[in-house]
């Protein structure tokens, strides 16, 4: 039960993560894989103000983690918007590597590869979220609270313009939109999202190091969305669900224990190759890339 | 009264010329024809007073008042500005409906995140694609709409602006007899509500049919303007543009 538990915490982690770049990537068709680093700054915040001694609360980090990782992303944002197309996808990968780098090298505060241990978990109104179920529905209550502000987003007017970016960016300014107000607020809200993700996964796993925020970790948001579906946000949670239970699904096929690891790997591999072979769209996409 | 003019407007590609200082006055409420070879200009020319090129070198003038040498895409909708493009550019992954909905809504970010289409934004579409005949498609894809219907979605999407100055970019290229006739009745329309128009267009029966005033490029340069029946018997006209 444990063990399902820790899956479904790592899910909503992700499906949060997901459905902030879906906003991005899927709707307004930015193709950014820079997601992991506001993941991070939203795990380091959190992990900072909860072991300092005499350190903030836990949902008063979250909330730190947010305005920083917005004026952040503001700022990145604002770089990126002079890029197009595949050099947008080159800049932001830029983006990750930098943010990586000063999670590695800035050890005065992040203690570098030492990562930061001991992060405490949360409490409020006297439930104690050390257990693993009250965690959960914590997460639950916020992937929600996520995925709803994201359907109210991408049903409203703003939303409709975004989409309209995505299918021909230039045709939509000339009916009076001027299109880099609306890409730069979309990209701060989906790395907002993603820094209460990171801040979730700093609280859960009480430790975290530069590993789990590096481009390879933006990619695999990345593919979720594309798994799931770009541009409809279930689509997203679905993809998060898939990619994270396919590898342990994998564990259950009877691979010969001395090559088990590699072959979960190569399986997981064609897996996705082919999904994408036979349905490029995703799972229950409404756009492809 | 002269609602668009271009003074000395110039764009040069790689040392190309394309427009070269070319000086014209639109008037309000007439349909203004812009002809000449392939490569005369036309294009470019929309192109620049849509701000969709960067202004090269001269100025644009609005309501004879508003002298702009420099011109963003984004900014013509506040001149009263709209434009149909040479290849049909749609928001192909998104309804009939939603072409229309897209720009009639507003354009402040944070207060469209708060705004879902109304009544009105409604009506103004249906009004828009009853008239050019999409109505009954309105759910369906752009993507999904035969060359035709997306040229008239296109040219709804410009209606729903209720712009003052439409700029159309060869609108009947390739079309049915039947879709013409609802594009021509379209513009007559525009005209009988003291609207612009400045059409690009090469048939030249057209032009005589629908244009009051006309201005022939040729190579970047103005080379005729007037009334079509005395600017298309011109000879200098008919050897640049007719080949004859």
């Amino acid at each position: 039960m444990e063990y399902l538990i820790h899956l479904a915490i790592l899910f909503a982690i992700y499906a949060v993560l997901g459905v902030s770049l879906n906003l991005v990537v899927g709707y307004t068709g930015l193709l950014s894989v820079t997601h992991a680093a506001f993941y991070g700054i939203g795990a380091y915040t959190t992990a900072l103000l909860l072991t300092q001694s005499g350190g903030m609360g836990f949902f008063p980090s979250i909330a730190l983690g947010i305005i920083l990782t917005l004026i952040i992303s503001f700022l990145i944002g604002l770089v990126l918007s002079k890029f197009k197309g595949d050099y947008y996808a080159l800049g932001s990968l830029g983006f990750n590597t930098i943010a990586f780098a000063v999670f590695l090298n800035w050890h005065n505060l992040t203690r570098g590869p030492l990562g930061i241990p001991g992060i405490s978990r949360p409490e409020l109104f006297g439930i104690d979220f050390s257990n693993n179920l009250n965690f959960l529905m914590l997460v639950l209550v916020f992937l929600g609270l996520v995925y709803f502000a994201s359907r109210f987003i991408v049903a409203s007017s703003f939303g409709r313009v975004l989409k309209a970016i995505r299918e021909d960016e230039e045709a939509i300014q000339v009916f009076g939109y001027n299109t880099l107000y609306f890409k730069l607020t979309v990209f701060v809200i989906g790395a907002g999202m993603a820094a209460i993700a990171g801040s979730f996964f700093a609280s859960y796993i009480t430790f975290i190091d530069p590993s789990s925020f590096t481009l390879t970790e933006s990619v695999f948001i990345l593919a979720t969305i594309i798994l799931g579906g770009l541009a409809n946000l279930r689509g997203s949670i679905l993809g998060a669900l898939f990619l994270i239970l396919l590898p342990e699904i994998l564990r259950f096929v009877g691979f010969p224990a001395d090559i088990a690891a590699q072959m979960r790997q190569v399986v997981y591999g064609v897996i996705l190759i082919l999904l994408m072979l036979y349905r490029p769209q995703g799972l229950i996409g409404e756009y492809k890339l | 009264m002269k609602i668009l003019e271009t003074k000395n407007l110039v764009k040069r590609f790689n040392g190309v010329h394309a427009v070269d200082r070319l000086s014209i006055g639109i008037k309000k409420g007439k349909i203004t024809g812009v002809i000449g070879p392939n490569g005369s200009g036309k294009t470019t020319l929309i192109n620049l007073l849509s701000g969709v090129l960067e202004i090269g070198g001269g100025e644009v003038i609005v309501d004879e008042t508003e002298k702009l040498t420099r011109l963003l895409p984004h900014q013509i909708s506040f001149y009263g500005i709209t434009r149909t493009f040479q290849n049909v550019r749609l928001f192909e992954q998104m309804t009939v409906l939603d072409n229309i909905l897209v720009v009639v809504t507003e354009r402040n970010v944070f207060a469209s995140l708060f705004e879902k289409h109304t009544d009105y934004h409604g009506k103004v579409a249906e009004e828009v694609l009853q008239k050019v005949g999409l109505w009954e498609k309105k759910n369906q894809l752009a993507v999904n709409l035969s060359y035709g219907q997306r040229k008239l979605l296109e040219i709804a999407r410009t209606l729903a602006m209720k712009a003052e100055i439409y700029l159309f970019d060869e609108p009947f290229a390739g079309l049915f007899p039947e879709m013409r006739k609802i594009i021509s009745d379209i513009i007559r329309e525009l005209k009988r509500e003291n609207r612009t128009v400045i059409l690009v267009e090469h048939d030249i029966g057209l032009i005589r049919e629908l244009c009051d005033y006309i201005f022939v490029m040729d190579e970047g340069k103005l080379l005729a303007e007037g009334a079509p029946e005395h600017v298309l018997e011109k000879r200098v006209v008919i050897e640049a543009y007719l080949g004859e």
